[in-house]
C-alpha cells in the first residue's frame, strides 16, 4: 500500500496538516498518535534518548558501503584502495551492497534488524572545507547560510523554553544534553548559550568553592565574567546529579579496549541506565581525514580507514549489546555523521580527498531495518573533480528523527529545522509516528536523449503531492531546480536546456515525498 | 547585534601610564606579569616598554636536550650524551622519536616559564596556532623541532617569507601531505589550507574556488623530505609542468608551468606573490592578530578603524609583522577600558602565567632531568585543559581563535572549568612533586614582597590588583578579609599581629600555621574566582 493511501485510510481527515514552507523538502502528515501525545503530555515528556556520533574528518563513504552492483567502475575509480569483493561483508537479503570488512559488528547489527543505512546523505552546493562543512552539518544550515545556533540547540531551546532560568525542575532535573569530550559543539549551541554540558569523566566531578559574586561591569570583560560564572553554576548544579547516575550502574557488558569511541559510549550507557532524563548525548571520534595511506597497498582491507571503521563498528555493537543488557535498549536511537564523504577517485597517496555526499548509519532496536536509497552512481571514467551527488538531504534525517523519534510536533519542527524536509522511514512501530518504508521503487524518472547536447527531456512519475526535480553537476553542485511544486498523481515531462553547460556528467535528482531517485545524464 | 558602543582608533595611546595600563600590556604580551616586570615597565615609560617587548634581536634559547633513557629502543641514540641536544641527530627509531617529541614539549614549557620580557614567546604560540601542525602526525622529532624553531626564529619577522619557509618545511610537508603531492595525482591538502587557513582565510572577502585549490596543488607538486639531512628538496620529475590557471578572485592569474631544478621554487614565489597581493590576505592576518591580542568581536567600527588601516600598514611594510604589532599595541584602542580584562586565558596563559606571576621556584638548571620532569607534568595538565601544545586539535588550530560565536569561551565548559580550578588549587595547596622537588606557590614569599603585608586591606588590594583580570568590590574584599585574614574577627590588628609574629618569631608554630593557611586560603580563593580566568 502506498503511504499516502495508508495514512488516508487510518487518519481522520482533520489530522492531515499540509505544509508548504519554502517549497524545499516536505512533510505532509502529522500522525494522530503524535498529535495526541503532544496534546496530552508536556513537551519532551517521553523517555527517548538520541545519541549522536560525530566522525571527524570526512568519512570515505565509498569504502564504507561497497557498491557491488557497480563493482568494475568502483575498482576503476579506486584502483589502489578498492575493497576486494570477496572480503566485503554481505548483508542478509541484500545483493548489491556490502560493508567494509572491518565492520563485523555493524554487519551483525544489520542482520539483527537494528541498523538502517541511509545512502548518499548530503546537501546542495557541498562545501569542501572541514570547518565550514562541519558548521553546516551542526547548524543544519543551507550551504551558503551561516547560522550561529545548532540544530539540537534549537530543538532544546524550543522544547525547554527559557532554559536555563527555572531549570533544573521536576520535569527536567538533569542536563538537557551531555557531550562526552571537552569542547562544546556548535550542534548544542542554543540561541543564547550552549544547551548541553561537557564532561570527559563523570566519576571525576567535584564541587567548587562557593563564589561570592560582584555585579559584572557593562563591558566585554563583564560579558566574559558572566559567562564563566554561568559555567561555574552549571557545573556545580549537575555535578552531583551526574555522579549519582554514574554510581548507580555497577555492571555493564563488555566493551572493546583501546577504542576511544567505545570508552565514550560506555559512559553514555551508564548515564542512561543511571536514570538521567537527558535527551541528547553527543560523542565524537576523529581521524577520518584520510588523504594518504587510508589502506595498505596490496592488502586494502587493512590500514587506517579499516582501523577507524573497526573501532566505530566495534563500539556501536558493544553499546547496543550493553543497552540490551541494561534493559534500556528500546529507549535509545543512535546516528553517525561526518562533515562530508570523499572524492570518487582515489589519489596516488593511497588516500582520498574531500568529497560530497556519503552514507550514514542510524541504529537501535527501534530502527526500521534496511537501506534507504541506492548505491551512488559511479562514472565509468571518474575524473578528479567528480563527486557523489546527494540522494538525501542530511536535514531530512534530522527532521525525521525529531518528529518520529523525539515526537516534536510540526510547528516546532519548522522552528528547529527552519524549513520542511522530507520525512524518512528510519524508525518503526512504537515510536511517536511511523513513516511507512518504501520498497525499491520502480523507475520513476527517464531522461532522453542521453547523452544529450542541447536539450534533455525528463519524464517522471509522481504519486502526487510535493514533487521536486533538481539538476546537479559532476561535483555535486546544484545547477538548476527544474520544478518544485504540488502535483496530482501521474506521469509528466519537463525539458532542461543544458546547452550553456560544459560537457560532462550531470545528475537529475527527483524527490516525491518519501521517494527519491537520482539519474545520471551525459552532456556532450 | 553589538552590545557595546565605543570608538576604536589606532592613534597612539595618550592615557595614563599607570599600573593598570602596564599590567594590561604585559598580560597580553607575556605569560603572566611578575611584580618586578610591572615595576620595571612602569618606571621606563610607554615607548621604551613597547620597544623592549617587540625587540626581535634577543638571542634564541638553547635547543632541547636528551633527558630520556633510550636503552629500550631498537636503535638507541647512544652517541648523544644525556644533557646534549638531539635536534641534529637523524635517528628515526619510533621509540626515540616518541621520547624526543616529548622532550621537545617539555622544553617548550621550560622556555615559556623562562621567557624574557619580550613578546616572542607569545608570538611563537600565535604562529603555532596559525600554521597549525600536530607533532604526533609529523612523527619525526627532528622535523618537529625544526618547524618550531622556524616559527620562533621568524616570530617577529616577515610573514610572506615565513609562509614560504613553512610551505617547504619538512614537518609541514608531512603533516599536510605535501611530500606525497606529485604530478600524477595532486594532493590538495596543503593547497587548500594555505588559502583557507594560512593566507586568505574564510572572511567575507575570500573568494578562492575549488579550481584554485586544484591549481595551487599542481604548483606545489614535487617537494620531498630527506630524513637524513633533516631537510626538504625539490624533485623536478614529480613536478607538474603545466600552466596553472586561477580564478577571477586572483584576477585569472596563470602561473606559468616550469621544468627543471628551480621550477618548484619559482612557481611557489609566483603563488605567494599572487596570494599576498589579494586585499584579503593582510585583512585576514590582521584579524587573526587582533583576536590573539585584543578581543574576538570585530565590530564594523573595529574593521574600519583598526583592521583596515593595520592591513594597509602591513602591505606598505611588505608583510613585516613588527610595525603592525607596534601600531596595534601602542594604540588608544588596545588600551581602551573596554578591551581590558576581556580575554579568557588560554590554558597556557593560565598555568604558565600563574607559575610566573607567583614566581614558583624550580630546581637549578643543572638538574635538567628534574626540570624536564616538572615541565612534563605541565604538558599533561595543559593537554587535559584542551591545549596540548604541539598537538592542536587539527590544522585550523584551537577553536578559541576562530570559532564563531564563542571564541575564547570555547576554553571554558563544564568539563574544563573544574579541571582549571583543580590545577590552580593544587599549585597553591599541595604542589606537584617530581624527583623529590615540589613545584608549589610559596604564599609567604609572594606576599612578603608587597609594600605592607601586615595591613590586611592593603594586602588584599595589592594581590587582587596584581592577579585578577577585573577588580572585585570593596564589600567582597571586606568579606574576604574577615573570613580569611581575620579568622572571623573584626579588628585589622588581628592580622597585623599575626603577620608580625610570623616574621619575627617563626618558631611560634601555632601562629605560623595560621598565617601559612590564611595565605594559602586567600590565594586559593582568589585564583578560583572567575575574575582570575580573565586577562
Amino acid at each position: 500500500m502506498k503511504r499516502r493511501n495508508f495514512l488516508r485510510g487510518y487518519l481522520p481527515a482533520g489530522m492531515m496538516v499540509p505544509s508548504f514552507v519554502n517549497g524545499m523538502g516536505f512533510k505532509v502528515f502529522e500522525t494522530g498518535h503524535s498529535f495526541l501525545q503532544n496534546m496530552l503530555l508536556p513537551p519532551g515528556d517521553n523517555d527517548r534518548v538520541f545519541v549522536i556520533i560525530q566522525l571527524n574528518g570526512g568519512n570515505d563513504g565509498l569504502n564504507t558501503i561497497i557498491p557491488l552492483d557497480q563493482f568494475p567502475k568502483y575498482v576503476n575509480a579506486r584502483k589502489n584502495i578498492y575493497i576486494d569483493e570477496t572480503k566485503a561483508l554481505k548483508l542478509n537479503g541484500i545483493n548489491h551492497t556490502a560493508l567494509h570488512p572491518a565492520m563485523k559488528g555493524m554487519q551483525e547489527l544489520f542482520n539483527e534488524g537494528k541498523l538502517h543505512i541511509v545512502q548518499s546523505v548530503g546537501y546542495p552546493q557541498p562545501n569542501f572545507s572541514h570547518f565550514r562543512a562541519t558548521d553546516i552539518w551542526m547548524s543544519a544550515s543551507d550551504s551558503r547560510q551561516v547560522l550561529s545556533t545548532g540544530w539540537v540547540g534549537r530543538y532544546l531551546d524550543e522544547t525547554y523554553p527559557g532554559f536555563p532560568t527555572g531549570y533544573p525542575n521536576s520535569t527536567m532535573p538533569d542536563p538537557l544534553a551531555i557531550q562526552i569530550g571537552s569542547v562544546t559543539s556548535l550542534t548544542l549551541q542554543g540561541g543564547a548559550q550552549p544547551m548541553g554540558m561537557s564532561i570527559s569523566n563523570p566519576g571525576a566531578f567535584y564541587n567548587f568553592v562557593n563564589n561570592q559574586a560582584d555585579p559584572a561591569p557593562n563591558s566585554y570583560a563583564g560579558k566574559e565574567l558572566t559567562f564563566i560564572r554561568e559555567m561555574t553554576r552549571q557545573t556545580q548544579q549537575f555535578g552531583d546529579v551526574i555522579r549519582n547516575a554514574n554510581a548507580k550502574v555497577t555492571a555493564q557488558s563488555t566493551y572493546p579496549t583501546g577504542n576511544p569511541l567505545a570508552d565514550q559510549l560506555k559512559i553514555v550507557a551508564r548515564l542512561i541506565k543511571g536514570g538521567l532524563k537527558t535527551k541528547i548525548y553527543m560523542v565524537s571520534y576523529g581521524g577520518f581525514d584520510t588523504h594518504a595511506n587510508q589502506a595498505v597497498s596490496g592488502d586494502t582491507a587493512t590500514g587506517s580507514h579499516a582501523r577507524l571503521l573497526g573501532n566505530v563498528s566495534g563500539a556501536i555493537k558493544a553499546f547496543q549489546d550493553d543497552l540490551k543488557y541494561l534493559g534500556v535498549e528500546d529507549r535509545v536511537l543512535g546516528m553517525t555523521f561526518s562533515e562530508f564523504g570523499r572524492r570518487i577517485l582515489s589519489n596516488a597517496s593511497l588516500g582520498t580527498d574531500h568529497g560530497a555526499a556519503a552514507p550514514l548509519f542510524v541504529f537501535g532496536s527501534k530502527v526500521q531495518p534496511g537501506i534507504s536509497g541506492t548505491n551512488p552512481i559511479i562514472p565509468s571514467n571518474a575524473t578528479v573533480g567528480d563527486n557523489i551527488p546527494y540522494q538525501y538531504d542530511f536535514r531530512s534525517v534530522y527532521a525525521s528523527i525529531l518528529s518520529n523519534w523525539l515526537c516534536v510536533n510540526s510547528a516546532t519542527l519548522n522552528s528547529v529545522m527552519l524549513k520542511n524536509f522530507q520525512d524518512l522511514p528510519l524508525t518503526k512501530t512504537g515510536t511517536c509516528s511511523v513513516v511507512n518504508p518504501v520498497g525499491n521503487p520502480d523507475q520513476l524518472i527517464v531522461a532522453y536523449p542521453n547523452p544529450f547536447h542541447k536539450n534533455v527531456t525528463i519524464q517522471f512519475k509522481t504519486n502526487g503531492g510535493h514533487t521536486l526535480i533538481q539538476v546537479l553537476d559532476g561535483a555535486g553542485r546544484l545547477v538548476k531546480i527544474l520544478l518544485d511544486r504540488e502535483f496530482d498523481p501521474g506521469t509528466f515531462r519537463v525539458d532542461f536546456n543544458g546547452e550553456h553547460l560544459p560537457a560532462g556528467i550531470y545528475y537529475i535528482r527527483f524527490q516525491n515525498l518519501v521517494l527519491q531517485q537520482v539519474k545520471s545524464v551525459l552532456k556532450v | 547585534m553589538r552590545q557595546f558602543q565605543f570608538y576604536p582608533s589606532l592613534n597612539p595611546y595618550a592615557g595614563p601610564w599607570d599600573y593598570s595600563a602596564v599590567r594590561h600590556l604585559l598580560k597580553r604580551t607575556l605569560y603572566g606579569a611578575t611584580r618586578n616586570d610591572i615595576t620595571q615597565f612602569l618606571a621606563q615609560g610607554f615607548s621604551a616598554s613597547i620597544d623592549q617587548l617587540i625587540d626581535e634581536t634577543r638571542p634564541l634559547p638553547a635547543p632541547p636536550v636528551k633527558e630520556y633513557n633510550s636503552s629500550a629502543a631498537a636503535n638507541p641514540d647512544t652517541a648523544i650524551a644525556l644533557g646534549q641536544t638531539w635536534v641534529n641527530d637523524p635517528n628515526t627509531d619510533g621509540t626515540i622519536a616518541s621520547f624526543r617529541r616529548s622532550s621537545f614539549k617539555k622544553w617548550w614549557i621550560g622556555t615559556m616559564i623562562g621567557q624574557e620580557k619580550n613578546i616572542r614567546e607569545k608570538m611563537t604560540l600565535f604562529w603555532h596556532n596559525h600554521f597549525s601542525t600536530e607533532s604526533n602526525e609529523v612523527g619525526n622529532a627532528q622535523y618537529v623541532y625544526k618547524h618550531h624553531n622556524l616559527l620562533r626564529t621568524n616570530a617577529l619577522g616577515n610573514i610572506k617569507a615565513l609562509t614560504k619557509s613553512v610551505t617547504l618545511d619538512p614537518a609541514m610537508l608531512v603533516y599536510l601531505n605535501g611530500q606525497n603531492n606529485n604530478k600524477t595525482a595532486p594532493d590538495e591538502n596543503y593547497s587548500r589550507e594555505i588559502q583557507e587557513l594560512f593566507v586568505i582565510g574564510k572572511g567575507p572577502g575570500a573568494g578562492f574556488t575549488e579550481g584554485d585549490v586544484i591549481a595551487a596543488a599542481k604548483v606545489l607538486t614535487g617537494w620531498r623530505n630527506n630524513a637524513t639531512t633533516i631537510t626538504s628538496f625539490f624533485d623536478p620529475n614529480r613536478h607538474d609542468t603545466s600552466n596553472k590557471q586561477f580564478s577571477s578572485f586572483y584576477n585569472n592569474k596563470i602561473i606559468t608551468g616550469r621544468a627543471g631544478a628551480t621550477a618548484g621554487d619559482l612557481e611557489l614565489n609566483d603563488l605567494l606573490d599572487m596570494l599576498f597581493s589579494t586585499q584579503e590576505a593582510a585583512l585576514f592576518l590582521c584579524r587573526k592578530l587582533y583576536i590573539w591580542f585584543v578581543y574576538y568581536e570585530i565590530t564594523p567600527e573595529v574593521e574600519a578603524e583598526i583592521i583596515v588601516p593595520l592591513a594597509q600598514l602591513m602591505r606598505a611594510n611588505n608583510f613585516e609583522v613588527k610595525p603592525v604589532l607596534k601600531a596595534l599595541l601602542s594604540s588608544e584602542h588596545f588600551f581602551d577600558a573596554m578591551n581590558r580584562g576581556c580575554q579568557i586565558k588560554s590554558p597556557v596563559d593560565m598555568l604558565i602565567g600563574m607559575i610566573r606571576e607567583f614566581e614558583v621556584a624550580f630546581p637549578p638548571a643543572i638538574q635538567f632531568q628534574n626540570n624536564y620532569g616538572h615541565w612534563n607534568l605541565l604538558v599533561g595538565y595543559l593537554n587535559n585543559l584542551q591545549q596540548n601544545i604541539a598537538d592542536p586539535p587539527d590544522v585550523s588550530g584551537w577553536k578559541a581563535y576562530y570559532q564563531d560565536p564563542s571564541y575564547y569561551e570555547y576554553w571554558i565548559n563544564t568539563d574544563t572549568l573544574p579541571k582549571r580550578i583543580q590545577y590552580l588549587d593544587n599549585l597553591v595547596l599541595t604542589g606537584y612533586t617530581f624527583g623529590g622537588f615540589k613545584m608549589i606557590v610559596d604564599g609567604p614569599a609572594y606576599i612578603r614582597k608587597f609594600s605592607a603585608p601586615g595591613d590586611p586591606n592593603k594586602l588584599i588590594d595589592d594581590i587582587t590588583q596584581h592577579i585578577l583580570g577585573l577588580p572585585i568590590s570593596v564589600s567582597h574584599k571586606a568579606q574576604l578579609k574577615k573570613d580569611i585574614l581575620l579568622a572571623g574577627q573584626s579588628e585589622d590588628y588581628y592580622w597585623t599581629t599575626a603577620w608580625d609574629t610570623f616574621v619575627q618569631t617563626p618558631s611560634n608554630m601555632a601562629n605560623t600555621t595560621f598565617v601559612n593557611n590564611a595565605i594559602k586560603n586567600l590565594i586559593r580563593y582568589l585564583v578560583d574566582l572567575p575574575e582570575y580566568q580573565l586577562s
